[in-house]
This record gives structure tokens, C-alpha cells and sequence, in this order.
């Protein structure tokens, strides 16, 4: 079942000279762990302003063409009413926090829902401890570090349970056993609640591994999308700014100087790792 | 010259952040600040320019006391680059915000317009030089706040999370740019959770841990030891992880290279078939 699906969306920032996205079409099915990546400035995070609606009600500018997100049509609903089938988290945490404390900020979207007490507060407090910030709760989201503050965005996310969660750079504050973590935490929710994950990210070493689906975006347009290892088997990929993963590299580099190490491209240390030790074997 | 002695400092709110902390900087290194979060990397950097000053102990900054002079006087020699940009962007146009600092050094008016169209040019930001810095990405802003420190052309140079955002390009002329900084035996301090750009670079690495320095050495080394980057939040780079998996076939683990990694594993596979 598609649950994303964009046919020649354009978008023009307002006092914008030309479009931020162009001509974008994509399909993106119910369950997949997508990963959305391409040059700094190529249009990602406006990409994802449409899937929650906040393009065009929140930002304004002109769109162009078709958006339907969980079977809703975003151009015609307002953001609010897409809360519940999609929750973003932003790439600043600063500019999605804003209660007095990590708890409210992260039961605010339940209490707008309308849920019960008590299925709120087991919400919140298992949202809070996933991403490890339960000690924190009664602090203000305003006097925790860079990376906590990331934490709680993706708390106050996670607890609403939306069937799609789209993410923009959600770890870049975090140090990278934390990082780790958080993907972890999030890769498991995918896996196991069948929640779509739209991430947006720059470090492939990180990410590639939990990708289902991979859209490589330049300048505005998709220049890849498809199956992860296809697409980062490419020479393009590299030149066009994607810092595909070491792995994935020194796999590549070790096949064009002849060494036979199969066809399917790793896309982490692991999976390398397994294949040298079986090229040694063999030898 | 940056010498850190003993420093101890706390917050308002009672928060230790550093807790007898030493280390020098001589002039022209290149350093790496890791550590994990709230580990005390950016109060420490932020002693450098007198941002901060030490509760006890001492920051010298080539041979002053940093608690004797202004901000303002020491920012001349050391600019800094926050880690988030939004904490220091705030004029109408990129062309502006990089003209702020250098009208306030004094620069002449032909200066100012040949370090702009100078830093703009090296940061791929000249599109923009009439845009404001709000309607750019965040990859973007990162560097419109990079190239306006780097217009005064400092000394040293602070960068707190530099990568952040940034792709590999981007990166690449980032590492190339810090490269021809200490060919001009400039001094360049990054603070950063990147342990692949940190792979790239090889620099000097000083790990933290809650407010004190655990490790200090050639990034090669410290990253190519596990048991002194967990307890400091810090992954393996990916191509150390590969070759920590292959030690039982003879390999050396302390490799962070991929193009010395294929030399290695060629070399190595050729002896074995022999």
C-alpha cells in the first residue's frame, strides 16, 4: 500500500526566484524505512515540510502538483489535522520546543488528541525512557544541551504513535554511540509497530544499513530513488555529493582491482567485514 | 599558543562543566575536541576567545591572561563558529552578515568587499550573497557563519560541530581549507562528533569526559582503540571497525584510511595465495 505519493510536486518558497523542489514524483510504501539524502541546500528539508502540510499552510509560496499523505490530500487539510498520521521532527529542536518542561513538551500532541489521562502519561513515559530522557522530564527543554533537546523532539513525536514519522537530521547534535541508539530505538519501531520512517540524513555510515528505500535528491529534483544497495553501487552517487558509506566505498575500490568479493553491495562495517574474511578463506 | 591550566569552571546553575582540566595548543596544530554530550567541549572552546572565563585556573592565549583582556580584543585572533547557527546569524542579507565583524576590526571599504566576494567564493555560498541567511538550508547557514569568521582570517580558528549538515563536498573543502590553514601555520581547534571526518583528517585528538581530558594523541591511534572511545560516547570509524573484525586473519587494526585499507587487504590476500 502506498502511503506517500507526490506526482510533479514543485514548491516555491515565498520572495523565493525559483523553486525549492521541482517536478518531484515519488512513491513511498506503507511499512518502508526510506532515507532521503543529496547535497547540503538540494531541497530535502522542504520535501519534508510537504508531508506534514506545513508547506503550503504554515510557509505559504506556490505548490504545484499532487500530494497525498496517508490517503489525505495535505494541500487541502490543514497541518493539525495530518498530527495524527505523521509527526515531524525538525532539523533545529529549538523551533519545535516550547513548554516548561520535557514532559509537557512531549505530552502537548496527546493532550491536543484528546487521550485519556492515563493513556498519556503511560505514552509519554515510555516515549520518554526510549529515547533515554525519562531522568530529565521536569527539566526545561531550554536549559538541556543540543543533542537532549533532539531527544525530547523525538519523544514528543514518537508518543503521538503516528503511522508515519518523518525525521530531518534527528541526531546531528548527538554524540554517535547516542545516535546509534536513537536509530536503533527507531529502526525497532519500524520493524515491530509497522511505522513508515521517512529520515533525512547526510552520514550514510550511520544510516544506509536500515534503508529499505533510497531517494538521493540535487538541486531541487530526485536523481536516484530506489533499492539502497543498487543506488550506492553507482559512480553518480559520489560525484553528485553523496558521502556513500566507507564500507560501501572500499568494497568498490577492492572489486575494481579485481578482487572477487560477489555481487551485493554491504552497506555496513559488518557485512564488509563478513565478506573479506570469506575472500581470505577462499585464498 | 593557547595554554589551559588546571581550569575549573561552573555554571550559574551550579553545574560543573570542567573540573581541573590542562592542556596546550601550540601554534599551527591542528586539534579535535570528542567527547560525548555534556562531556564540557564547547565550555572549554569557549575559553579560547574569553567567551568564558575560569571559575579557578588559568587561560592564557598566546602569552595573555584571558581574564585581563576583552572578548573583543581576543576575538581578532580566534574566531568562532557556534555549533548551531542560528545563535549567530542575524543579519538581512549573507553579504551583511559577513561585512558585520569586519566593519567592526575596521577593515577599509575595498577590503571588506574583496574578503566577502573572497569568502563567499571558497564556502560556494557567491549565489547568495544577496539572500537572506533565513531562507537558506541549515548546511548553508552552517557555512554563511563559517565564512564570516573566516573573512577576518583569524589566527585560530574555533569551529564547534563544523560538519554538521554539511555533505561530503562540503566536507571535503572543509578538510581541504583546514589543510591550507596550517600550511599558513594558522591554529585550527574543531570540537565534533564526526569520527569519519576525524578519519579523514587525522588530526591530534583530545577525548573528554566529564569535564577532564581522558585521552590525548594522533587521532589514528585513539580511534582505532575501542576501549578508550566507549567510555567517551565515540564509535569506531567504519573502516577501523572493518579491520578490528579482521585481526584473526593477521591484519593491523589501527588503519582509519580506505585507500590505505585497499593496499592492506591486497597486499595481505596476495601473501596469503602465495
Amino acid at each position: 500500500m502506498v502511503i506517500i505519493e507526490t506526482k510533479n510536486l514543485s514548491y516555491t518558497y515565498p520572495g523565493g526566484t525559483k523553486p525549492s523542489i521541482s517536478d518531484i514524483s515519488i512513491k513511498v510504501e506503507k511499512g518502508e524505512f526510506v532515507l532521503i539524502t543529496g547535497p547540503s541546500g538540494c531541497g530535502k528539508t522542504t520535501l519534508c515540510r510537504c508531508f506534514n502540510g506545513l508547506i503550503p499552510h504554515f510557509y505559504q509560496g506556490e505548490l504545484k502538483g499532487e500530494i497525498t499523505v496517508a490517503g489525505i490530500d495535505t494541500t487541502t487539510h490543514e497541518t493539525h489535522a495530518m498530527a495524527k498520521s505523521v509527526g515531524l521532527v525538525f532539523q533545529n529542536p529549538e523551533n519545535q520546543l516550547f513548554a516548561l518542561s520535557i514532559e509537557k513538551d512531549v505530552a502537548f500532541g496527546l493532550e491536543n488528541l484528546g487521550l485519556p489521562r492515563e493513556e498519556m502519561r503511560k505514552r509519554v513515559d515510555w516515549a520518554l525512557k526510549l529515547t533515554d530522557i525519562y531522568d530529565l522530564r521536569e527539566r526545561s527543554p531550554h536549559e538541556v544541551s543540543g543533542g537532549q533537546q533532539q531527544r525530547v523532539a523525538i519523544a514528543a513525536v514518537l508518543a503521538m504513535q503516528p503511522e508515519i514519522i518523518v525525521l530531518d537530521e534527528p541526531t546531528s547534535f548527538l554524540d554517535p554511540l547516542s545516535a546509534e541508539k536513537i536509530f536503533e530505538v527507531i529502526h525497532d519501531l519500524n520493524k515491530k509497530l509497522g511505522i513508515t520512517v521517512v529520515l533525512v540524513e547526510h552520514r550514510l555510515d550511520l544510516t544506509a544499513k536500515y534503508a529499505d528505500h533510497i531517494i538521493i535528491m540535487n538541486e531541487g529534483k530526485v536523481c536516484f530513488d530506489g533499492d539502497p544497495r543498487e543506488i550506492l553501487s553507482t559512480e553518480e552517487t559520489r560525484l553528485i555529493g553523496v558521502g556513500i558509506p566507507k564500507a560501501t566505498f572500499l568494497y568498490h575500490i577492492l572489486r575494481k582491482e579485481g578482487m572477487n568479493l560477489g555481487n551485493l553491495t554491504p552497506l555496513s562495517s559488518e557485512e564488509l567485514a563478513k565478506l573479506l574474511q570469506e575472500a581470505f578463506e577462499k585464498a | 599558543m593557547i595554554e589551559v591550566e588546571n581550569v575549573h569552571f561552573s555554571y550559574p546553575n551550579g553545574v560543573e562543566a570542567l573540573k581541573g582540566l590542562s592542556l596546550v595548543i601550540k601554534n599551527g596544530e591542528f586539534v579535535a575536541i570528542m567527547g560525548q554530550n555534556g562531556a564540557g567541549k564547547t565550555t572549554l572552546v569557549k575559553h579560547f576567545n574569553g567567551l568564558l572565563k575560569p571559575s579557578e585556573g588559568i587561560v592564557r592565549v598566546n602569552g595573555v591572561e584571558t581574564t585581563k583582556t576583552s572578548v573583543a580584543a581576543l576575538s581578532r585572533n580566534a574566531g568562532f563558529v557556534f555549533q548551531n547557527p542560528d545563535h549567530q546569524l542575524f543579519s538581512e542579507t549573507v553579504e551583511e552578515e559577513i561585512a558585520f565583524a569586519l566593519k567592526n576590526f575596521g577593515f577599509e571599504k575595498e577590503a571588506i568587499e574583496k574578503r566577502i566576494t573572497w569568502a563567499l567564493n571558497l564556502l560556494g555560498l557567491a549565489q547568495y550573497r544577496k539572500t537572506s541567511p533565513f531562507l537558506l538550508s541549515g548546511g548553508e547557514r552552517k557555512r554563511v557563519a563559517l565564512s564570516s569568521v573566516l573573512a577576518w582570517n583569524p589566527e585560530t580558528l574555533i569551529l564547534d560541530e563544523p560538519t554538521i549538515g554539511q555533505d561530503y563536498q562540503q566536507k571535503e573543502k572543509l578538510r581541504q581549507f583546514i589543510v591550507q590553514m596550517q600550511t599558513q601555520g594558522k591554529t585550527v581547534v574543531i570540537v565534533t562528533h564526526d569520527v569519519e571526518f576525524v578519519a579523514e583528517c587525522n588530526p591530534r585528538v583530545v577525548l573528554m569526559k566529564e569535564g577532564t581530558v581522558v585521552a590525548d594523541g594522533e587521532g589514528r591511534e585513539i580511534l582505532t582503540t575501542p576501549e578508550v572511545l566507549s567510555q567517551s560516547s565515540i564509535v569506531l570509524p567504519q573502516i577501523a571497525q572493518i579491520f578490528m573484525k579482521l585481526t584473526p586473519l593477521g591484519l593491523p587494526k589501527n588503519i582509519i584510511d580506505v585507500y590505505e585499507a585497499k593496499e592492506i587487504v591486497l597486499k595481505a590476500l596476495e601473501k596469503r595465495r602465495k
